[in-house]
């Protein structure tokens, strides 16, 4: 399928300019390209959390769509009821158009909270493509560490202190527990690689099933970085291989974009140090105290790296 | 029309009334003694008797979470719960009432842990009772079939647009075979119609945002529409009450009372004690005693006016509650306090707190209620058959 951004700029407007959002959030950009890439309609579930209020102050919203929110830790199951509606309509011929539906959580909603009613409707096999924005802690609340937080990272709840520093154990690899469900299609994406994302939500939307797609999304609050930067840190994320941009089809891996690129021997797969100097919430790590975190965090990515190309049979 | 009667239990009359309705959708999580109503339904959904997209969750929250986006979505959805599971629902019970969403569902009351128990009394309920949601009691079988069928015209309603729970003791009614007049099925799809949903999410024509933040500005006026819309069913109770006579015979009333009004001495109770008290009061009676027994059957909204009525100018009103607050008064006795305050002169009240994780309450514990009333040996708080 070709994909231009010339044709992407003529869709719709189906989430408007005029929310909330930080000036540098990436799930914006990531939810506007999610929206991009279906002509059917859509109908979309959000967990609470900062896309929830910051699209929908009430009396505004910023969807030109469908949207419901109803609770943080339970958007699977939301999702699951617009579906359920959907199916029960369709099948006494109450509803005649085909449909889509997407639910968005957070890293919080998707990898704590939340974790029990996904892994519940990804076995049912809904079909709705789940959307987990993964800005690596709850922003939303004030920067508190969650599952997905990297190691080493100071947040609010793991603040770097002189004897602990910021965030510890590594976060839950959450795109191979939900590839584990044996679902059609899950896949990893970087907010700035467009075409990777078009690509893979239009995959997501065509399969009979659930789909699973986790973002990176940087946060210029939580991250202690600039709003400009948050494309170049998705891309950062990538290239360290801290988030590498993959797909499992029907079980079958295949790595994507630059990481696809970097496993050739194409493109430099940089050092996690790159990662962690380009953020304020690592700069404690730059003391040569917690020099051990650096080399664990770099032998973790490495591992789960070595692992996802044995999976892609590189 | 001939109505052939048949035995069952109350949660497969549930069923057997869901069956009739064909809801949309149903979502479920298995919690005794609530459990039989979802295996049979399944039943008719396995075997084609139904069209309802029918969904086993992980979790009573997903559940009701389900419920709550199907129903925004456009689509007739029920479930059933009881105890604890209720308690997991809790943060989305709120949240159904809130987002206005007419979902039914059937609680099989039960204790709450600790310790975990799966008998009657009616915690669950009464951990709910803020909640927003329309709620009504069942005496026996009968009723809870027909509050199944009754609770969807009083949530649909367009005055109303709130969540009704309905409720049935545990076991006591839910597992006890008793006989029953269903309705014909015609009959129960004429009396509530075509789901005829506001604002649905699936009308992608014209979208709509469900679930938005409110702050501070207008949260209270939300909130308060809730308020209007719940006191709003009390009249809608009371007319869909009427149209069920017309097809049935069957007549409710929002406050059932029994032998009350030249009785001298009253007591108040839910559920399935109502039937068993009854028994009592008429024992009573024969010995020349003037007492009489009440429900109010619509416990959310409560009749409050009728409640003051009832027991002006009364000697004494003992208040049973299946359920113990911890640190204040139990709910009903509340319930029945508050209510009469409008009164110039409030009668005696005394609050009896009974059958706690199914403790039997037998037709003599009921009667010395009444004794202790007459003899003025009651307290203001007692507790009937704990072992001291």
């Amino acid at each position: 399928m070709t994909i231009s951004l010339k044709e992407l700029a003529k869709t719709p407007t189906k989430m408007t300019a005029g929310h909330r959002l930080c000036g540098g959030c990436a799930e914006g950009t990531v939810v506007r390209q999610a929206l991009m890439a279906t002509d059917k309609p859509v109908v979309v579930s959000t967990a609470t959390g900062c896309f929830e209020v910051s699209t929908t102050i009430y009396p505004y919203t910023a969807w030109n769509v469908p949207w419901i929110h109803t609770a943080f830790g339970n958007v699977a199951a939301t999702a699951a009821g617009t579906e359920a509606a959907y199916n029960a309509l369709r099948r006494r011929g109450k509803i005649k158009d085909e449909m889509n539906f997407l639910a968005i959580g957070g890293d919080g909603g998707t990898y704590d909270i939340g974790f029990q009613a996904l892994s519940g409707a990804l076995e049912r096999g809904h079909r709705f493509v789940y959307l987990c924005m993964n800005n690596e802690a709850y922003m939303n609340t004030g920067i508190q560490r969650s599952a997905s937080t990297g190691i080493g990272a100071a947040t609010s709840t793991t603040p770097a202190g002189d004897i602990i520093p910021g965030k510890q154990g590594y976060p839950k690899d959450m795109t191979q527990i939900v590839a584990s469900h044996h679902i059609p299609y899950v896949a990893q994406v970087s907010p700035h690689n467009w075409k990777d994302i078009i690509t893979k939500f239009k995959k997501a939307y065509d399969v009979d099933g659930p789909s699973f797609i986790n973002a990176i999304c940087p946060c210029p609050r939580g991250w202690r970085t600039e709003a400009e930067d948050s494309m170049i840190l998705g891309q950062l994320a990538v290239e360290t291989c801290v988030w590498p941009l993959y797909e499992v089809v029907d079980g079958n891996y295949e790595l994507t974009g630059e990481s696809l690129r970097i496993a050739e021997g194409k493109l430099e797969k940089k050092p996690i140090m790159d990662w962690f100097k380009s953020q304020g919430r690592f700069r404690h790590l730059m003391d040569d105290k917690w020099a051990k975190v650096i080399k664990g965090a770099q032998a973790d990515v490495d591992k789960k790296w070595e692992r996802l190309k044995k999976l892609a049979k590189l | 029309m001939e109505h052939k009667d048949i035995a069952i239990n109350g949660d497969y009359a549930i069923a057997l009334a869901w069956k009739q309705v064909d809801p949309d959708v149903c979502s479920a999580y298995p919690i005794t003694p609530q459990t039989i109503i979802v295996e049979r339904f399944s039943e008719y959904v396995a075997d084609g008797e139904v069209n309802t997209e029918f969904v086993c969750t992980e979790s009573e929250h997903s559940a009701l979470s389900l419920c709550i986006a199907s129903a925004s979505a456009g689509a007739r959805s029920v479930t059933a719960t009881a105890a604890v599971g209720l308690g997991h629902m809790w943060e989305m019970l709120g949240t159904t009432a809130g987002l206005r969403m007419p979902v039914t569902m059937a609680v099989t009351n039960r204790a709450l842990s600790a310790p975990i128990n799966i008998h009657c009394d009616h915690g669950d309920a009464m951990a709910s009772r803020d909640s927003g949601w329309v709620m009504l009691f069942s005496e026996n079988v009968q009723e809870a079939y027909d509050n199944a069928i009754i609770s969807m015209r009083i949530a649909e309603h367009k005055d109303v647009q709130l969540p009704v729970m309905f409720c049935l003791d545990g076991f006591i009614l839910t597992h006890a075979i008793e006989r029953m007049t269903p309705m014909e099925t015609k009959d129960v799809k004429a009396f509530v119609g075509e789901y005829d949903p506001v604002y649905p999410l699936l009308d992608w024509k014209n979208p709509v945002t469900h679930g938005a933040m409110d702050l501070s500005d207008v949260y209270y006026e939300h909130r308060y529409q809730i308020l209007e819309a719940i006191q709003a069913a009390a009249k809608v109770a009371e007319d869909v009450f009427k149209d069920f006579a017309k097809i049935t015979g069957r007549k409710y009333n929002s406050l059932e009372k029994y032998k009350c009004d030249d009785a001298d001495y009253i007591a108040v109770c839910l559920g399935s004690t109502f039937g068993t008290i009854k028994v009592a009061v008429d024992q009573l009676r024969a010995e020349g005693k003037k007492v009489g027994a009440m429900m109010p059957r619509l416990y959310r909204p409560l009749p409050i006016d009728d409640i003051a009525k009832a027991v002006e100018g009364k000697k004494g009103i003992a208040v049973l509650d299946r359920f113990m607050t911890f640190g204040s008064y139990s709910p009903l006795y509340e319930d029945v306090v508050t209510s009469a305050t409008s009164l110039k002169e409030m009668p005696k009240m005394y609050s009896y707190i009974y059958g706690l994780g199914g403790r039997d309450v037998k037709v003599s514990d009921l009667e010395s209620v009444y004794n202790d009333m007459i003899g003025n040996k009651s307290k203001k708080v007692n507790h009937l058959g704990v072992k001291l």
